[in-house]
């Protein structure tokens, strides 16, 4: 089958759906390759670097429409463009379904399959197609490349010998991929980083990339794990309390980076007008939310304003496309991904499993149908918190207490086996003659020294160890030869017999054990 | 030679031998300690053979002859990979020894006993020594060579099957007849009825049937019991050949021989105490086969296996700068040593720290990953035993796994209710990536599904080890 990259239409849109290295890998599932010129121009791909990939590129729109099979985009088609596909034909692009009905009525009419990129669950499987998460890291790093570009100092601090600097403060709302990546990037930069979240559970990554958990102290918390890893909206007084909590850090924040957002919802308002007012002169806000409406009052999407005092608020939309070359290189291995789980032979015929969770979930149309919204995947996202319990540490106390009561524990336990050992002793010496008790005394004294030896013995050497404990239990060889003299044949003869095993033994045990030991080489 | 100098060549002998297993604990004393053993060993055969009541020389000769050109033949053969066997089959030898000389003891003293007074005066070597015997003393001798027969014959059958397991002629997986351990416990039993009767009337056929009863126990108990349990099995074998000897020593009234005997029954002993230790579970568990019954169900594993080719593999090692490398049975079978070692080798030469992670209960027998990494060129001081590098794993860029499954599954420490919870196992998993070199999707000795890959950071790089590794020693 073909498979065939649109050049897209959107003004400020600067990724594409295939780079030259994606074509490479897609073309190894069986496909060929088709790119509309001038597709990747804006991501400083030309089309010569896809022609040397092997992929065919054509003139127009039109023509990857006829020639291709399955088609990639970043953004959500246009109608017109839906209206070019036919049954049996694949679109893999980011579609938005719930904000796009009419689209998606134009995609079943045109009875062609959909696959939305922004509908891949949220399972591990799926992480290496999971389009939102790759653009939403792209996002938090940009995030907080423009607010460096708009704050007029240094993220970290310096003391140089014109003066001292302090560093710049940083805080991250909402700790998704794209907080999670802006609170990487800021830390890096040298900025104190703090860091806000409405699931106490993502404290530990947020501390992990090396800034402060904003910790609120309240009752009810949220479980990320029951809302697929994504948050939920909260309670009103949860949400006074969140305020609260920004509005005392305000003051001190030079730089704020809002993402929070909740899944088929407008963003909340949680930077309201009177929290930039707080905020110092130059101090930025960067607002990820702006599409949906933004986190900040101010914000306004596609746009950077001004506040009365002097704050930038930033509500840029396109992100990820002012970083193109980067995202158009993870979108196309996503859309990659999504194609290879797609063509499970390799053999470039596209076989659409709908039982399978993640292409079931990521389809919105499918031969007419609105296949939108799908069923819960059988696999849940993230695996449900277990409540930890802490392990309580022992007070020294407990501790001296606890090592002298195994101490006595393991004294009783010694004594008792000595009194037992020494009991059946006696009871063996009443009755047995002295000579065997001489060589009981032997046995024992032997049991002792070799229980003392061989703990000593080096773990790598084991298997030495038994070679020349085989070897020396041909020890063996003694009674043989002491019975060899006998006068009765069959003694003679048992007696010649073991003779020759306990040699093969002793000779065949030392020698192995000698070519063992020679090879262990110090580097 | 007097008794008195065979004496003191015995004491020699005994104190050499315990030097020799002392020598054990380090790499380069090992290497001297050999020679302690082989030094003991002909000071005590020729003190016997020159001391009194030694005849027959021609037999003699030619027996020892013989069998230390057939030792060292088969010792100078045997490949590495095939130690385990070897092992089994010297045990086997001695478990022989031990029931013949075992017999020898019983028809030499029914012969003394069908004599008068004034021939047994005459008798010499050792018929002289059972003929001066009190009849208290004739009992107990009576109840060694039961026990010496008893023992050897177990460790004879024993040692058989364990070698033809470990050689592959046997099929690995445990099997019973009908009857399980009913049937030992009933042999066992039977053996003892046969030991008070052979103690009180002395009669041969007692002392027949215990020998046949005995080797089937040995046959039945190892063959019930699964190829990756042979570490403690041949432990164990090891320890009861200890024991035949030091049983024939009361017998013979030979000091030397109680003294080898137990030094080399206290060995084997603690072998089998350490890998069971190291299995978390109990000698009588692994001798009576099986895993633990498991307390409810264990836990579900989510995500996926990822394929990984050759490519990536090498260019991930290119990145890293710490590698642990975690080899298991798998190496050994796939012979594939002296592809780690080169790959090891390689990597060294461009300065990274490479090392070596062995679980105590790798391979078919203690100590078994050592020595091939061993014969292989991996030098020793790279090689670390698990506790000394279980802490290193958060530090470690790349693990690869090269045919191990149970001793690095997450499984042990996460979920309370798997087959191995609690055993102990290389934390591999923390490490940032883990790559694993298996042959296809299937389980491992317990039968368990191995978690560890199905982690994000591990990737599989299915196939045959010896081809991948080659495929990856390539790119350097």
């Amino acid at each position: 089958m073909k498979f065939g990259a649109l050049k897209e239409r959107a003004e400020n849109e600067a990724r594409v759906a295939m780079t030259p290295e994606s074509a490479r890998a897609i073309q190894k599932l069986g496909y060929e390759c088709f790119i509309e010129t001038g597709a990747g121009l804006a991501s400083g791909i030309s089309d010569e670097a896809y022609r040397s990939a092997g992929a065919t590129v054509l003139a127009s729109a039109d023509a990857v429409f006829q020639a291709a099979d399955v088609i990639g985009k970043v953004r959500p088609p246009e109608i017109d463009e839906v209206s070019q596909l036919s049954q049996g034909k694949t679109l893999i692009s980011f579609i938005y379904p719930a904000q796009n009905r009419e689209l998606l009525d134009a995609a079943s009419a045109s009875g062609a399959n959909v696959v939305a990129m922004d509908m891949v669950p949220r399972i591990s499987r799926a992480q290496k197609m999971d389009a939102l998460s790759s653009m939403a890291n792209i996002a938090g790093y940009r995030a907080v490349i423009e607010a460096s570009n708009n704050f007029g100092r240094f993220f970290t601090g310096q003391v140089t010998a014109a003066g001292k600097v302090p560093p710049a403060k940083v805080l991250i709302v909402g700790a998704g991929v794209a907080g999670l990546a802006a609170i990487g990037t800021a830390t890096s930069l040298g900025a104190i980083t703090f860091a806000f979240d409405v699931r106490p559970e993502v404290a530990e990554q947020i501390e992990s990339m090396g800034a402060q958990f904003v910790y609120l102290d309240f009752a009810e918390q949220q479980d990320g794990a029951t809302t697929g890893g994504y948050a939920a909206p909260s309670s009103p007084e949860f949400r006074e309390k969140q305020l609260q909590k920004f509005r005392e850090l305000a003051p001190d924040m030079d730089i704020v980076i809002t993402t929070a957002l909740i899944p088929g919802r407008d963003a909340p308002k949680l930077w309201l007008a009177d929290m930039v007012a707080r905020m110092k002169p130059g101090s930025v806000v960067v607002d990820l939310a702006a599409e949906r409406g933004g986190n900040c009052e101010l914000t306004i999407p596609d746009r950077r304003i001004v506040s009365d005092n002097d704050v930038i608020v930033i509500g840029y939309t396109d992100f990820p496309s002012r970083m193109a070359a980067q995202s158009s290189i993870l979108y196309s291995n996503n859309i990659r991904h999504m194609l290879a789980d797609l063509t499970p032979g390799k053999d470039g015929k596209v076989v659409h499993n709908m039982d399978d969770d993640v292409i079931r979930g990521a389809t919105v149309t499918k031969d007419g149908d609105i296949t939108y919204p799908p069923p819960p995947p059988k696999v849940q996202a993230i695996a449900v918190q277990k409540p930890r319990e802490k392990v309580k540490e022992p007070t020294l106390e407990e501790k001296k207490a606890r090592d002298a009561a195994t101490f006595k524990a393991q004294t009783r336990n010694q004594g008792f086996l000595l009194l037992i050992g020494t009991a059946l002793l006696l009871l063996v010496g009443v009755y047995a003659p002295s000579s065997f008790m001489s060589h009981l005394v032997v046995f024992a004294l032997s049991c002792f020294v070799g229980f003392q030896v061989i703990w000593n013995v080096s773990h790598s050497l084991h298997t030495p160890l038994m070679a020349v404990t085989n070897a020396v239990s041909g020890i063996v060889i003694l009674g043989a030869l002491l019975q060899i003299g006998s006068a009765h044949w069959l003694v003679e003869t048992l007696a010649a017999f073991s003779l020759l095993v306990a040699t093969i033994n002793i000779v065949g045990g030392f020698f192995v054990t000698r070519r063992m030991l020679a090879m262990f080489q110090k580097s | 030679m007097t008794i008195g100098i065979v004496s003191a060549a015995y004491i020699s002998a005994a104190v050499l031998f315990i030097l020799s297993l002392g020598g054990l604990s380090g790499q380069e004393s090992a290497k001297r300690a050999v020679w302690y053993g082989i030094v003991g060993m002909a000071l005590a055969v020729i003190a016997t053979i020159f001391g009194p009541g030694v005849g027959s020389w021609f037999v003699v000769t030619l027996t020892i002859g013989g069998g230390a050109v057939l030792g060292s033949y088969v010792a100078g053969r045997v490949q590495m990979t095939e130690m385990p066997q070897l092992v089994a089959a010297l045990h086997s030898f001695v478990g022989l020894a031990a029931v013949f000389i075992g017999f020898n003891t019983h028809i030499e003293a029914w012969r003394v006993g069908g004599m008068d007074e004034g021939m047994r005066a005459a008798l010499d070597g050792f018929a002289g020594i059972v003929a001066h015997k009190t009849p208290i003393e004739l009992g107990i001798m009576k109840v060694e060579v039961f026990l010496g027969v008893f023992i050897g014959a177990v460790t004879f059958t024993g040692s058989i099957v364990a070698f033809g397991k470990l050689a592959g002629r046997v099929d690995g997986k445990a099997k019973k007849l009908p009857g399980g351990h009913y049937l030992n416990a009933a042999a066992a039993i039977l053996s003892l009825i046969m030991l008070l009767m052979y103690a009180n009337g002395g009669e041969t056929w007692t002392l027949i049937v215990m020998t046949a009863l005995a080797l089937f126990i040995g046959y039945h108990l190892i063959m019930g019991i699964g190829g990756a349990d042979m570490p403690v099995v041949v432990s164990m074998l090891n320890s009861y050949s200890g024991w035949a000897a030091a049983a024939i020593g009361f017998t013979l009234g030979n000091d030397l021989l109680i003294v080898t005997g137990a030094l080399v029954g206290s060995s084997g002993a603690i072998l089998s105490y350490i890998m069971c230790k190291a299995m978390n579970r109990s000698f009588v568990s692994v001798i009576l086969g099986g895993f633990g019954t498991t307390t409810g169900p264990t836990m579900e594993i989510v995500g996926e296996q990822v394929a990984i080719d050759a490519e990536g593999v090498a260019s991930a090692l290119n990145e890293a700068e710490s590698i642990v490398i975690v080899p298991g049975y798998g190496m050994a079978v796939a012979q594939a040593q002296q592809a780690v070692s080169e790959l090891t080798r390689r990597l060294r030469a461009e300065g990274k720290d490479v090392r070596f992670a062995i679980h105590p209960v790798a391979g078919r027998l203690p100590g078994h990953m050592n020595v091939l990494l061993a014969e292989a060129k991996v030098p020793y001081d790279i090689v670390l035993e698990m506790d000394e590098i279980n802490e290193d794993f958060p530090k470690t860029d790349v693990v690869i796994v090269i045919g191990s499954n149970d001793i690095v599954n997450p499984a042990a420490q996460d979920d309370p209710n798997s087959p191995i919870a609690g055993m102990p196992v290389l934390e591999v998993w923390k490490a940032k990536q883990v790559f694993v070199s298996k042959r296809g999707q299937g389980t491992g000795y317990s039968g368990i599904e191995n978690s560890l890959f199905f982690k994000e950071n591990t990737r599989m790089f299915y196939g045959d080890a010896k081809v991948s590794l080659e495929k990856l020693v390539g790119f350097w």
